[in-house]
């Protein structure tokens, strides 16, 4: 292809001109699975941040909560108050439906923040051990290494009981929450630090990076500006992809009970609660929420997966 | 005259991409005959490696053949199924690639690779496989044949490794050879014996090779016709000699003139445009805009005094059981205001540890670099950074030595705003004017790295080290990761710099013509030492050390064009 002189050709099109005609949008546009995934997503992200809007009733709101409504079918009038749901009502009268999108919130923000923490934890290591090399380099990996050889569900209930333990009782429940996305990011940063070092260490070998320190950067200049633009595409792959193990791992900690407390139920919590009523015949306090969370992992898992795809080179 | 083994008749490739049909290859037609080797030419991306890999069935998806005939011995092979091509390849069409470290399987040994690739194709016992194959090692001049055969690819040397694919090209007695940049990743001194083995074997065996290569030099040496492609098209096909000597297209001219005159020394390397949009360099409007150069006080602007630079090659805790490598040995040298100097050698001689130890990329282990009477090993991190901005470096690699998420704007902008030499408003003006006095137009500053060819990123390298209007610029090998037809124009931007704007220059190169045109003096530099530093002309005409007689007889000559 000769591309010779290509600077006398016409001025460079807007940014959103290029979004569209970009490779990645092209890939896009021809990937059924991509396109299907992503309206999935988004249509799920989309209702749970405008849950006030659409959710009918507010599950957390205990005035409008009618404990005769409780075990109402789906799409069947209630036997006493003749009230009808989309998706049913719980033990205590919740309609199901509006507990789903509040509680995907809250799952949602989790998973976001959590991975937001295992990268920047992540990429800040994986730069820092990959630009100095040596004992740094040594310690960071290696501690990286342990905590590999732990299952990270098993490090995310370590890391919530020691919170819970130094915590004080009244500030439980508003802590947990927070105490929840530092234990999935803390116990995913691992796999980021690894790339981004990687990655590191063949872009610092580059003659770009020598043109910059004989220009005098600092070492941080040089892996903001220069190193960590051409980094992110690896880390962005993985973190869609770790967005959806995130959510799951919420759900995880949350069923097993030592996640999201029931006054602020994320889909893990409802799942937790539905499950005692599946063999009772309620199946639809279990089956809805977990519909949801399967919906929501997979859509974003096979988004990771397809543009882990689109930008390897190698595959094309 | 006998008929040709190969024809190739009007072949036109195409690639169907999301921009429309893609034409690399467009109705391209040559013939080989036996024991012919002809010469194809001809800038990267000029299709040369495609029409080679469409003759043998090689084209990758979804490039196809969109028209046009192959004839192989009288049988046409360019609609056969994939079965029928796979019997042709490496049967009747051997191939020899540019990288003899990757086309070789390092967990075989050499005799293991010969006598599997000779029974795949000849239908003879062992026994029979590896007499032959000890035969070809023995053909190919490869010492100690029966010691070779148990060896591994890594215990080779490049230019016997090469010498083993030229083997492996031969065990099926193929009836053409198609060489694919044959030379391209070996040294100077290795390049003329590996063309010359290529020269007896055509002779000998018949065997028709195409010789694809950049180099002219190489053509004239080797080769007895040639075709010259750009852009896709023959744009000449006849004798070398012919060719050389009345070039009808202005991009063979170009080529031509582009391979440096190692018998005189020019003002100028010639240079002749054949594409109109090209712009040129304004050293003019450079110049005065320049301020100007002060002199240093003692005349030399830099004084390297016995550096030496080890690596750890391999690591322990206990000291004495690391192993190093010495990659610079006590090495000393003074660069006079207003020189070039040039630093030869092949390659893992050190010349590019000594300019990244003198550019501060490196620290030194021992001895000392002075610039303008400073010890810049010494210096604290105020002096350094004004000692860096008097220092600048053109790289070898244009693809990697600019970042490719930066847009050319900041790339050029980045000394100004570090040194803090403009004010941060005009910093964007002074950008432009400085893409402008090198020849690309403003325009060029809202875009990404990528979206320029090789030369046009060495030249926006080159606005990017003007800068900060250095003393100093250190240039390591500045044009070997470039066109031939390139190398003119950036040699003689470089020239310029030197000449008006009175700049002073290490020279970094294996290419011991351009060293004789650019420098003023030359060291030559072995295996981290410095064996022989002299003037430009008598090292070319009266060397003192063994190690440059050898190195000077090797260099490719033009003989028709040397007058």
């Amino acid at each position: 292809m000769n591309s010779h002189l290509s600077d006398t050709i016409e001025p460079t099109p807007s940014r959103l001109r290029r979004i569209l005609d970009s490779d990645l949008f092209y890939a896009f546009q021809r990937s059924p699975v991509a396109v299907v995934s992503s309206l999935v997503a988004t249509l799920l992200i989309l209702s749970s941040i405008f849950a006030p809007l659409i959710a009918p009733t507010n599950p957390f709101d205990p005035s409008s909560l009618n404990l005769m409504n409780g075990f109402t079918e789906p799409m069947t009038p209630n036997a006493f108050t003749g009230e009808v749901f989309l998706l049913g009502t719980d033990d205590q009268g919740r309609d199901v439906f509006s507990t789903i999108l509040y509680g995907m919130r809250i799952s949602l923000f989790v998973g976001f923040s959590a991975v937001l923490f295992a990268v920047i934890l992540g990429i800040f290591l994986g730069l820092i051990a990959g630009y100095f090399g040596g004992w740094i380099d040594s310690l960071i990996m290696r501690s990286a290494d342990v905590q590999l050889t732990f299952p990270s569900i098993l490090v995310a209930m370590l890391i919530f009981g020691i919170a819970k333990g130094i915590t004080p009782v009244e500030h439980r429940d508003q802590m947990a929450i927070w105490v929840l996305i530092l234990a999935i990011g803390l116990s995913d940063w691992v796999q980021f630090a690894r790339v981004v070092r990687g990655a590191t260490l063949v872009e610092k070998g580059k003659d770009y990076v020598s043109a910059a320190r004989l220009i005098g950067r600092r070492p941080y200049a040089i892996m903001l500006r220069h190193i960590l633009p051409n980094v992110l595409s690896p880390v962005l792959v993985i973190a869609t992809i770790s967005l959806a193990l995130a959510i799951i791992a919420e759900a995880t900690l949350s069923f097993l009970g030592v996640g999201a407390p029931a006054t602020q139920p994320s889909l893990g919590t409802l799942i937790r609660v539905g499950q005692s009523f599946l063999f009772s015949g309620e199946w639809w306090i279990l089956m809805f929420p977990a519909c949801t969370l399967l919906a929501l992992a997979l859509s974003v898992n096979m988004l990771g997966d397809w543009l882990r795809d689109a930008l390897n080179p190698r595959l094309k | 005259m006998t008929d040709p083994i190969l024809s190739i008749r009007n072949l036109t490739v195409e690639i169907p991409t999301r921009h429309g049909l893609f034409t690399p290859v467009r109705d391209v037609s040559y013939d080989i005959y036996p024991g012919e080797i002809r010469g194809v030419v001809g800038e990267s991306g000029a299709g040369k490696s495609m029409t080679g890999n469409a003759v043998i069935g090689l084209l990758d998806d979804p490039a196809r053949i969109a028209s046009g005939e192959i004839w192989l011995k009288g049988r046409r092979i360019d609609h056969l199924s994939v079965q029928e091509q796979r019997a042709i390849r490496g049967r009747e069409i051997g191939m020899i690639f540019q990288d003899p470290l990757t086309s070789l399987n390092p967990l075989f040994t050499i005799g293991e690779q010969l006598v599997e690739t000779i029974q795949l194709h000849l239908n003879v016992s062992a026994k029979v496989a590896k007499e032959r194959a000890l035969a070809l090692l023995d053909r190919v001049s490869i010492p100690d044949p029966k010691v070779r055969f148990d060896q591994y690819p890594h215990q080779f040397s490049g230019g016997m490794r090469q010498r083993v694919v030229i083997a492996l090209a031969l065990c099926s007695e193929p009836s053409v050879i198609i060489a694919d940049e044959p030379t391209t990743a070996l040294d100077v001194s290795i390049q003329a014996q590996v063309l010359d083995l290529i020269k007896e074997l055509a002779c000998e065996t018949q065997v028709g090779v195409i010789l694809v290569t950049h180099d002219m030099g190489v053509i004239a040496d080797t080769t007895k016709k040639v075709t010259v492609m750009y852009n896709g098209q023959v744009v000449e096909n006849g004798t070398t000699d012919q060719v050389l000597s009345a070039p009808r297209h202005d991009y063979t001219k170009s080529l031509i003139l582009a391979v440096p005159r190692p018998q005189t020394k020019l003002r100028r390397f010639p240079q002749i445009s054949y594409d109109s949009r090209e712009t040129n360099f304004k050293i003019e409007d450079l110049a005065r805009d320049w301020t100007k150069v002060e002199k240093s006080k003692s005349g030399k602007l830099l004084e390297v005094q016995g550096i030496s630079k080890q690596f750890l090659e391999k690591s322990s805790l206990i000291p004495s059981w690391r192993k190093y490598f010495t990659a610079v040995n006590n090495v000393s040298l003074d660069i006079n205001d207003g020189e070039v100097f040039g630093l030869v050698g092949e390659s893992g001689s050190g010349k590019s540890t000594v300019a990244r130890m003198i550019g501060t990329l490196l620290d030194v282990d021992s001895g000392r670099v002075l610039f303008d009477g400073d010890d810049v090993t010494s210096m604290a991190s105020a002096e350094l950074a004004d000692y860096r901005r008097q220092i600048q470096m053109i790289f070898q690699d244009p693809f990697s030595s600019l970042n490719p998420r930066m847009k050319v704007e900041s790339i050029v902008a980045e000394p100004l705003l570090h040194h803090k030499i403009l004010p941060r408003d005009r910093v964007s003006v002074r950008v432009e004017e400085l893409l402008d006095r090198v020849g690309l137009t403003r325009a060029a500053a809202a875009k990404y790295p990528h979206e320029f060819s090789g030369g046009q990123r060495q030249r926006i390298s080159i606005a990017r080290a003007l800068a900060t209007q250095p003393r100093f610029l250190i240039c390591d090998e500045p044009t070997s990761a470039l066109d031939v037809s390139i190398q003119a124009q950036i040699l003689n931007i470089l020239k310029d710099l030197q000449e008006h704007l009175g700049l002073t220059m290490l020279f970094i190169s294996h290419d011991l013509p351009v060293v004789r045109q650019m420098c003023d003096r030359v060291g030559v530099m072995k295996q981290g030492q410095l064996v022989e530093v002299q003037g430009t002309e008598t090292l070319f005409t009266n060397p003192q050390q063994d190690y440059t007689k050898k190195l000077l007889t090797l260099m490719p000559r033009l003989a028709q064009l040397s007058g």
